[in-house]
């Protein structure tokens, strides 16, 4: 078997095992096993099918265009998208400092955004997993299983996700593509009545929080042994931290551990990204793969998103997220892709606790919503996304339209580790043994544990490698072409 | 005694001189139109505003009302005729909805949900027309023109300036500045012009302004064009 299973030596010999589409995640991915004869494996790959290109086809749009076009690459996470890039333009119109009102708009929009991504992923997308078994019957292991299973479980979810659509329907205009942030600012307040209205749900909301994160624990000390094994993939960790080190998802500066949790850098403004992150390409993926600078494109792989961020940080400022925290990290540094879902449970209790002080918060309902300062002719903006560290980078010229557009998208940053992940699985659990459905879901099981949103994270065009082969009748080559990545 | 004429069944009076839309709208009765706008002379080029007169199809904007006659307007023929040519209008031009900041306030998109348009039928011509971004105040976005002729009728009847124009024929007909370099930034535009807010879609608008109004507040978020207390645009009813 191959050490890094990432390339076959004679892929022509081997069989070939398909996992298309890779179900209960956003966008359209296909897993690709190569088995000898012995079902020994020996190529494990991940590719992201489709592709947007939306860093190309920003160009030459107006730049307050921008927050709301580029949102469009998702329907997930479009807030995620439409605050990074409004954070991006804040640089660009001189809004060093936004006013009281527009900051918290827009942090209450963020959070809500958390909450129901958090709610739809686990609840919606993972849950069938973790309650029924890796390998259960299929025409059970779904969300329509977990309803039948566990209806109130399956109510509690779809109300905190409707919770975190309404906010983010309040800030933004809209559950799904709104248009309440502009670059500076945002166009509209939280009115009063608007907060009573969503204060409302928000004892049930905190208490169903609380007993997601209380399930996920009992799940966890069930099986803690296969929880703590099955794909563990060791990696460096990469997160926005706030203040003194605070778990902050809206804004602060980047902070990175190697895979010991040694600081590597902390500190970094948002500005001086590509300093600290560089891109690696491959030919058989649209998605990039990212590194951190410092250790190089082979030991440089890193996680983005909860369990990253959760171990990045020093603390949480609300107490009932900081308590589980602290249980979370009590042992040590944590590789294992399934606490992913722990961290982010975690998470969305913050979330929650987060939109409680801030609906009770008059600066909501201000009426200064835009600032403006000198002009400057980039902006970068950063933000940590339900599943990561998401950056916008944009030029602008005098004329202001967009001359350059960089993204990189968590799930991207998590693309190495995501594919050491599955590589871990295929020989934990694929290695010898014939391929069974059951078996096969435990690879797209370790892929959900990541949340990736496929189709957020291939936009680069003109810059993957690109390797073209043209064959006669009898399979011989003819005439080659390639072009490395950049 | 009131002269009258019948729309779709109703009595709807008129004085002398008014066309069958000016009649119509000060009656409440909703004809949709692009193309005309009440502080300039109907001029008939959208063919949106199209009704059956006496069983004649015509322009409502630019046919002189007349007693007696029996107007049909929302019969489905009509309509789907109306949808046709809004269908049309989308797929000459490159109207990304989702991402326009006049999403919302646009009167294509207004009369283009009034009509039911839920897809565009006809295959799109994505043609190139790049964003003219020269002028300090103003961007053309000429991906989203309708030929509708109101800023080209603004700019030399109300501004007194000629700054815009149509050129070329046919399908080859668009949107030009009067500039040698045919740059917005060399004519004499001025931002405060009425050219610069009398177009109905997303092509004249003025920079750093975009989506400053909330969904909820934009022009057409209250109710359906056809429901509109005070028409679109300042038009009198």
């Amino acid at each position: 078997m191959s050490s890094s299973l990432e390339k076959a030596s004679a892929p022509a010999q081997l069989r070939r095992i398909v996992i298309e589409p890779v179900s209960r995640v956003e966008g359209h991915g296909k897993v690709t096993i190569l088995l000898d004869d012995q079902r020994r494996v020996h190529q494990v790959r991940l590719h992201i099918v489709e592709f947007r290109g939306f860093e190309r086809f920003i160009q030459g749009r107006p730049y307050w265009e921008v927050p709301v076009m580029v949102q469009r690459l998702c329907g997930i996470c479009p807030v995620s998208h439409h605050l990074a890039a409004s954070k991006a333009l804040d640089g660009v119109v001189g809004a060093r400092t936004l006013t009281p009102t527009a900051e918290k708009v827009r942090r209450l929009m963020h959070y809500g955004q958390i909450l129901q991504s958090h709610a739809l992923h686990f609840f919606h997308l993972a849950s069938p997993d973790l309650l029924f078994g890796f390998d259960s019957d299929p025409a059970r292991r779904n969300v329509v299983g977990v309803l039948a299973a566990h209806p109130d479980l399956a109510r509690q979810g779809i109300l905190l996700r409707k919770f975190g659509q309404e906010i983010i329907c309040v800030t933004a205009g809209k559950r799904v593509h709104g248009t309440g942030s502009v670059p500076g600012g945002v166009n509209k307040s939280v009115s009063r009545a608007e907060r009573d209205e969503l204060r409302r749900p928000l004892g049930d909301v905190l208490g169903w929080a609380e007993g997601a994160v209380q399930l996920v624990t009992d799940l966890y000390e069930r099986d803690r042994a296969r929880w703590d094994r099955f794909g563990a993939a060791r990696a460096g960790f990469l997160s926005l931290v706030g203040q003194g080190g605070a778990l902050d998802l809206y804004d602060g500066v980047l902070r990175a551990r190697d895979q010991d949790g040694n600081i590597l850098f902390d500190g970094v403004a948002p500005e001086q990204y590509q300093e600290r992150i560089k891109e690696n390409v491959r030919s058989w993926s649209y998605m990039k793969f990212p590194f951190l600078a410092a250790l190089g494109p082979e030991a440089g792989s890193y996680k983005v998103g909860p369990l990253a961020r959760l171990q990045n940080c020093d603390f949480i400022d609300t107490p009932r997220a900081e308590a589980a925290r602290q249980r979370f990290v009590a042992g040590g540094i944590i590789h294992a892709p399934l606490a992913y879902h722990r961290a982010r449970l975690i998470e969305l209790l913050h979330a929650a606790e987060v939109i409680e002080r801030l609906l009770a918060d008059d600066d909501l309902s201000g009426d200064r919503l835009v600032t403006s300062g000198p002009r400057a002719s980039s902006g970068v903006g950063i933000l940590e996304a339900p599943r990561g560290t998401l950056i916008h980078h944009y030029d602008v010229a005098a004329n202001d339209l967009v001359t350059m557009c960089n993204l990189i998208v968590s799930t991207t940053h998590n693309n190495g580790a995501m594919h050491e992940a599955i590589r871990e699985v295929a020989r934990q659990e694929l290695d010898g043994r014939e391929p069974t459905e059951g078996l096969l879901n435990h690879i797209e099981v370790a892929i959900r544990a990541f949340d990736p949103c496929l189709s957020c994270a291939t936009h680069a065009l003109g810059k993957m490698a690109l390797f073209v082969e043209v064959l006669d009748a009898g399979g011989a080559p003819v005439a080659q072409l390639s072009r490395s990545g950049s | 005694m009131t002269d009258a004429f019948s729309l779709d069944g109703y009595d709807v009076p008129f004085t002398g001189g008014q066309t069958i839309l000016q009649a119509a709208l000060a009656a409440r009765r909703y004809i949709p139109h692009l193309c005309y706008h009440p502080a300039f002379r109907p001029h008939g080029s959208c063919k949106v505003c199209t009704v059956k007169v006496n069983g004649r199809t015509v322009a409502s904007c630019t046919t002189p009302a007349r007693a007696g006659d029996e107007v049909e307007s929302e019969s489905p023929e009509i309509r789907d005729l109306r949808r046709n040519l809004v269908q049309f209008l989308f797929v000459e031009g490159n109207h990304f909805c989702p991402s326009c900041e006049q999403s919302g306030q646009c009167m294509l998109q207004a009369v283009a949900y009034d009509l039911g348009v839920t897809r565009l039928h006809y295959t799109q011509m994505f043609p190139d027309r790049p964003i003219d971004a020269s002028h300090p105040e103003v961007l053309l976005d000429f991906n989203r023109c309708i030929l509708c002729e109101l800023c080209v009728r603004a700019s030399a009847e109300v501004d007194g300036k000629s700054v815009f124009a149509l050129s070329g024929r046919g399908i080859r007909k668009h949107l030009i500045v009067n500039a040698e370099s045919g740059r917005l930034a060399d004519t004499n535009l001025a931002v405060t012009d009425a050219a610069v807010s009398v177009c109905p879609v997303g092509v004249i608008l003025r920079k750093r302004r975009g989506f400053a109004a909330p969904i909820g507040q934009r022009r057409y978020d209250p109710k359906p064009i056809r429901a509109m207390d005070e028409p679109a645009d300042g038009e009198e009813g």
